[in-house]
């Protein structure tokens, strides 16, 4: 046993040094560098926050005169709105899922079909729902069509008022996957006695819920609510590929702003801010979610 | 065997939201396999209906973006950032498992907050350095960004899964005098065989996914990724030319499913593990 320790204690750095050179080198030191460049002007000299108030005060990040209003109302507020509509409507169709399927026959595969948004690719997502809500050939255009609703039978991604709902509602769609699954998986944790002692005394579906069900899914909401405010404040591909963030910005993220700046307009700073933003806020959501894997 | 009027209710809400949930994915389908002409009016009219496969064999041969070369190309890149990975966060989640130093529950917290970032958090910095090492239009940046980027997640759920099997087994070998890296080859990667497979399935399907780091890696057009070539397939001059665009997609989209309807058990242990078992 004492040689056996020795080996370990001797031996140990060599089975984490691949993973720490690598996350060094291509995350860690990236991240520094970032808030780094974000002081800095495009010919290297300290500039302060200067990027920073110069980016707050594009209306492509931030357009709030006339509040409220229709879109474009910035790329941050439009994030917001992401999570606002998207983080409830998901994650609540995913645990209604989660609970009618459990006595259904054939479950498996509605939640087969149900993950597909999961699996697909977001760039192809992002062409699926350009194409169901696009005027005639959608099915979704063509339902309010034959409802009569004149502005939600055109085009969804081509007009301010809708595209960025378009998008929401699509990340809805290939999103809900996640909860139901995570759900499921703690209900299936459950006992069964429980539901059939609340059964013997007589509690109806609903306090069963409120009683037993709720009370034993809790713990999952953070993850759940963790993970989906992530994947609003990362949505990059189906931005890019239903709408392109338009028109007229009607549509744009933070993400696919950060990319603009960087990769169109060669604002390396500028996209720094941005990416600075972006970490600071998914650090600030990462938060609550560590310290309950900390508290296991 | 009669159902309760509760139990038929529960069945029609269930069915009818996975009728509503395939839809799109019908849509995108029909649209694939049936001329232009005949989806104009929506693709769910069949008052003509001829599918055939053309659309599939354009977006397949594309002259300029061929699918066929994108599925190639991302297969090439998609292996390796998988098994790079999946060794080095194994060795490392093993390393966090079994080993106790000072600094570990730190360096461990550290790197699960690592696991929350955008990828957009870094990649003007991540850019500069491709540019200086002149990997550009080289597919050996995608591989060792993806690597570094999948680590995190790798080393957090296989440390989980490390931490569950009996360390007697370990001990035992110890003590015939087997090395810690032999212990690990020999035995403890042996039994791990289900926990990697989720690894490799989860990863494979994020870098066959991914649009973003290709997007900023790979300009060369012959050497566009899948993802990539989505952008440009379909889209002609004053249109969108639907089937081929469907097409292309449903190509691209195949792979990830086709090892989701295969590998399910390992993508759904995978998908928990990472986030609700710990």
């Amino acid at each position: 046993m004492g040689m056996g320790k020795i080996t370990a204690r001797k031996n140990f750095p060599l089975f984490f040094s691949p993973a720490l050179i690598l996350i060094l080198f291509l995350v860690v030191y990236p991240i520094f560098q970032t808030l780094y460049l974000s002081f800095l002007s495009s010919s290297g000299e300290f500039v302060g926050l200067s990027n920073y108030s110069e980016i707050l005060s594009r209306k492509d990040i931030l357009n709030l005169e006339g509040f409220p209003k229709w879109p474009p109302l910035g790329a941050l507020i439009h994030n917001a709105i992401w999570i606002l509509i998207h983080l409830p409507l998901s994650m609540f169709s995913g645990l209604a899922l989660a609970i009618i399927l459990r006595d259904v026959k054939g479950s498996s595969i509605i939640k087969s079909i149900i993950f597909l948004g999961m699996v697909t690719p977001l760039i192809v997502g992002g062409i699926i729902l350009q194409y169901t809500f696009t005027e005639r050939f959608g099915i979704i255009t063509a339902f309010f069509d034959t409802l009569g609703f004149e502005e939600l039978s055109r085009t969804w991604t081509a007009y301010p008022n809708t595209a960025l709902f378009a998008l929401i509602f699509g990340s809805v769609w290939l999103w809900t996957g996640f909860s139901m699954i995570i759900y499921s998986a703690g209900l299936a944790t459950i006992p069964k006695e429980y539901y059939e002692a609340a059964k013997i005394d007589g509690a109806g579906p609903f306090k069963t819920f409120r009683r037993i069900t709720f009370p034993l899914l809790r713990p999952l909401n953070i993850v759940v609510i963790t993970m989906t405010v992530l994947y609003d404040l990362k949505i990059f591909d189906i931005v890019f590929m239903a709408t392109g963030g338009g028109p007229g910005k009607a549509s744009t993220v933070l993400a696919f702003e950060m990319w603009l700046q960087a990769f169109r307009y060669s604002n390396f700073n500028g996209a720094a801010v941005i990416a600075t933003l972006l970490t600071l806020l998914t650090s600030v959501v990462t938060i609550p979610l560590i310290r309950y894997m900390v508290r296991r | 065997m009669k159902l309760s009027k509760t139990a038929v209710i529960l069945h029609i809400i269930a069915w009818s939201v996975a009728v509503l949930w395939i839809l799109p994915f019908l849509g995108v389908f029909m649209a694939s396999i049936r001329p232009f002409s005949e989806i104009l009016r929506g693709w769910w009219t069949f008052d003509r209906f001829n599918p055939s496969p053309n659309s599939f064999i354009e977006a397949w041969n594309n002259p300029s973006f061929p699918l066929s070369r994108g599925v190639i190309n991302s297969f090439i890149v998609a292996v390796p950032s998988t098994i790079i990975p999946l060794f080095v966060g194994a060795l490392a989640g093993y390393g966090f498992a079994r080993f106790s130093f000072r600094i570990k529950s730190y360096l461990f917290l550290t790197i699960v907050l690592l696991m929350a970032l955008p990828q957009q958090s870094v990649v003007v910095p991540l850019f500069q350095i491709i540019v200086r090492l002149r990997l550009i239009d080289n597919y050996l940046s995608l591989v060792l960004v993806h690597s570094a980027w999948g680590l995190p997640w790798i080393i957090l759920f296989m440390r989980n899964f490390f931490s569950t099997l009996p360390i007697e087994v370990e001990e035992a070998a110890r003590v015939d005098g087997a090395s810690d890296f032999k212990i690990f080859y020999k035995i403890v990667l042996p039994m791990s065989l289900p926990a990697l497979a989720s690894v490799v399935v989860l990863q494979f399907m994020w870098v066959w996914n991914d649009f973003f780091l290709a997007k900023i890696f790979i300009y060369e057009e012959s050497m566009l990724l899948a993802t990539q070539r989505i952008e440009f397939v379909g889209r002609e001059q004053f249109r969108v030319n639907w089937g081929v665009l469907s097409a292309a997609s449903i190509i691209v989209m195949i792979v990830p499913i086709v090892i989701f309807v295969l590998l399910q058990k390992y993508y759904v242990k995978g998908m928990i593990g990472w986030t609700v078992k710990g």
